[in-house]
């Protein structure tokens, strides 16, 4: 029997270092990366707390699910940012993309 | 309890005696007989696997009017051995500048992932490995190791034929896996399970699928020709543009590993096929003696995989963007409004029995074929005038 | 400790061990195969958790769909450069400070909580939860509106995506 808090302190890890990711790398598809990372640990709560509390309310499966379409449609619409960046301005390192800094 | 009717837990039951009997725990005894069943299971499946070299050889000769191996055994049976010492003994080669731990795995996973389908295939009423509640998604699953283990081949030979190999593959299985998906519905939506034991187990009591969606069985087994990256839609090894694909790299047993693999999956597609749409083990006395069973489904299995092989060599490979076409503006639209029409008609006829219900879901899919086919028509009718039109204006 | 924590402590060794190459390794797509072995774990995590229906679709849609998304985004945006430069920016140490006080801070938030040692309910025998998942996802009770948004969402995500990477000539 493995007790709540095992789940809850490996997504809180999971997340952590997801968003360590987040802010350090230079690659925006690397960040793009990490911010899976970071859904997946949300995912873990979500689902450790729909067995650990009433299992017949589906709520928990149910956002799961559309954390799943979430992280879906951002790595299509990101992806495909990024991608198009890279044509225009033939980089994917999110530092050099200032044109907006003065 | 006998051993010719239920054979998996007699023999589980003995061992477990046994194993007890040596002074080991119940729960390490029970790890170990299942760790014994899943070596069992795989090396039934690699023994078909050696088995299937014989028989694609064969069947390719007979296809191009050729007599294939006749030396080694009685009509070459023994043919495997020295195919598998061959590939045993030939030089294992890495190209330069691979990427080692990722190009060794790739073969490992290509085979793994058709190993996994067997832990859900029903093989008979009680032998299988596992009764899965998601086991249709279980098997789409698996496919995404497969396109992985490709895409993993391809980007770490190092090779641009092995990358535009993958790439192909690659697009192909991520669009033919829609209308998959879309046809795994159909016996779901008429069992109302995703499990596979209870597909067949309807099958055994009600009537075949076949019979109820022949429209549906046909999409199935062409998306799964396209899944399996056979001919027609074998552009993933396209001999003649990109020599072979995604393999190229790949010597001795580790192109052993991609090759049965891919024979592998296509006999278990070929049960698959059986399983959704053919009764799966379902025949006579097979409920009784599940042996029966294991037969039954393996010589269905042979002739889904027959029909695969038949459509390969017999139909020459298509383009890309033909390939990519047909799939998203013909598959996916006729696959969903099949799925469509099943879902009203099911709940209507659900209740009238199965003397109406079976024809009538016929009815159906000859229907939604009916439509498709005079779309089709129109449409050529349709560019075929305008194709006379340019020309009558060329002429004057 | 039984088999199955055995299998939680495999898992999240796999996970955590996974994730910190996923953010370190300089190659690209070894970063993204890494990220398929994360998501893997947490894949079989569900599995543990009785979500049998989440660890597959968490298999047919990240492994299956994101993760080679990501593979071909990497390859597409190739450069020479990017492999031998450094991956990281300036302010990593700052970052690495920040992450740790918020990991630290949900970490005190937790051990705070009384209910860490609840263990998981029974499921009641013959409960199938892939089908009360397919019922409340359609049920107009449960979440149908939530449903039917994120299919407008994917496919917004679907139209986006095809109008921005598209090149207009």
């Amino acid at each position: 029997m493995i007790p709540i808090s095992w789940y809850l302190f490996l997504s809180a890890v999971l997340f952590s270092i997801g968003l360590f990711g987040v802010l350090v790398r230079r690659n925006a598809i690397a960040i793009l990366l990490s911010i899976e990372l970071m859904l997946n640990a949300v995912n873990i709560n979500l689902v450790a707390f729909w067995r650990y509390g009433n299992t017949v309310n589906m709520a928990g499966q149910v956002f799961a699910i559309i954390v799943f379409a979430v992280a879906a449609a951002e790595v299509a619409v990101g992806l495909s940012l990024v991608y198009s960046i890279y044509r225009r301005r033939n980089t994917v390192i999110a530092d050099e993309l200032d044109l907006m800094k003065w | 309890m006998n051993f010719w009717s239920d054979p998996i837990n007699t023999i589980y039951e003995s061992l477990m005696l046994t194993f007890t009997g040596w002074g080991l725990d119940g729960a390490l005894a029970q790890i170990i007989i299942y760790v014994l069943g899943i070596l069992i299971l795989i090396t039934f499946a690699m023994i078909i696997d050696i088995l299937l070299v014989w028989v694609e050889r064969k069947v390719v000769a007979r296809f191009q009017g050729r007599l294939g191996p006749n030396r080694i055994g009685p009509f070459g049976l023994f043919q495997p051995i020295p195919d598998v010492i061959k590939l045993i003994i030939k030089e294992d080669t890495t190209p330069a500048n691979a990427d080692k731990l990722v190009y060794n795995l790739a073969p490992v996973l290509s085979l793994g992932s058709v190993l996994f389908l067997w832990a859900i295939v029903p093989l008979a009423i009680n032998i299988y490995g596992v009764d899965l509640n998601v086991a249709l998604l279980y098997m789409v699953a698996t496919g995404a190791f497969g396109t992985l283990s490709i895409i993993m081949a391809g980007w770490s030979s190092n090779n641009k034929y092995a990358l535009l190999g993958a790439f192909r593959q690659v697009a192909a299985m991520i669009s033919f896996e829609i209308p998959m998906v879309v046809v795994l519905l159909i016996p779901a939506i008429i069992t109302g399970s995703l499990s596979m034991q209870t597909i067949t187990n309807f099958q055994t009591e009600n009537f075949w699928f076949f019979l109820v969606s022949p429209l549906g069985a046909l999409l199935f087994l062409i998306s799964a020709i396209a899944e399996l990256g056979r001919s027609p839609f074998d552009l993933n090894e396209g001999e003649s543009e990109i020599v072979s694909g995604y393999h190229i790299e790949y010597s001795g047993m580790k192109f052993g590993l991609f090759y049965a693999g891919e024979m592998l999956h296509a006999f278990t597609f070929g049960g698959l096929l059986s399983v959704l749409f053919f009764g799966g083990w379902h025949g006579p006395w097979s409920s009784e003696i599940p042996f029966l069973g294991v037969v039954y489904f393996c010589a269905k299995a042979l002739f889904g995989y027959w029909l695969i092989m038949w459509v390969k060599y017999t139909v020459p490979r298509i383009r890309i963007d033909h390939m990519l076409m047909f799939n998203w503006k013909f598959l996916t639209p006729v696959s969903f409004a099949l799925l469509i029409v099943t879902a009203l008609v099911h709940p209507l006829l659900r209740d009238a029995g199965n003397w109406i219900y079976v024809p009538g879901m016929f009815l159906s899919n000859v229907l939604v074929v009916w439509v498709t086919v005079e779309v089709l028509r129109s449409r050529s009718k349709k560019d075929r005038t305008v194709a006379e039109t340019v020309q009558a204006v060329a002429h004057h | 400790m039984d088999s199955t924590q055995l299998l939680f402590l495999f898992s999240s060794f796999l996970i955590v061990s996974s994730a910190v190459n996923v953010v370190s390794s300089k190659n690209l797509i070894h970063a993204a195969l890494w990220l398929i072995s994360t998501l893997f774990g947490v894949a079989i995590l569900f599995a543990i958790l009785e979500a049998g229906f989440l660890a597959v679709v968490q298999v047919v849609v990240y492994i299956g769909a994101i993760a080679i998304m990501f593979i071909f985004a990497v390859m597409l945006t190739r450069r020479e450069n990017l492999e031998s430069g450094s991956q990281v920016n300036k302010s990593w140490p700052f970052a690495l400070l920040l992450v740790v006080v918020i990991a630290a801070a949900i970490g005190s938030l937790m051990l705070k909580w009384d209910g860490m040692n609840t263990l998981p309910v029974q499921i009641a025998e013959g409960y199938d939860s892939v089908a009360s998942l397919g019922a409340a996802l359609i049920s107009p009770d449960a979440f149908v509106l939530p449903f039917e948004v994120a299919s407008v969402l994917l496919l917004a995500a679907l139209l986006g995506s095809v109008y921005v990477a598209m090149n207009k000539k």
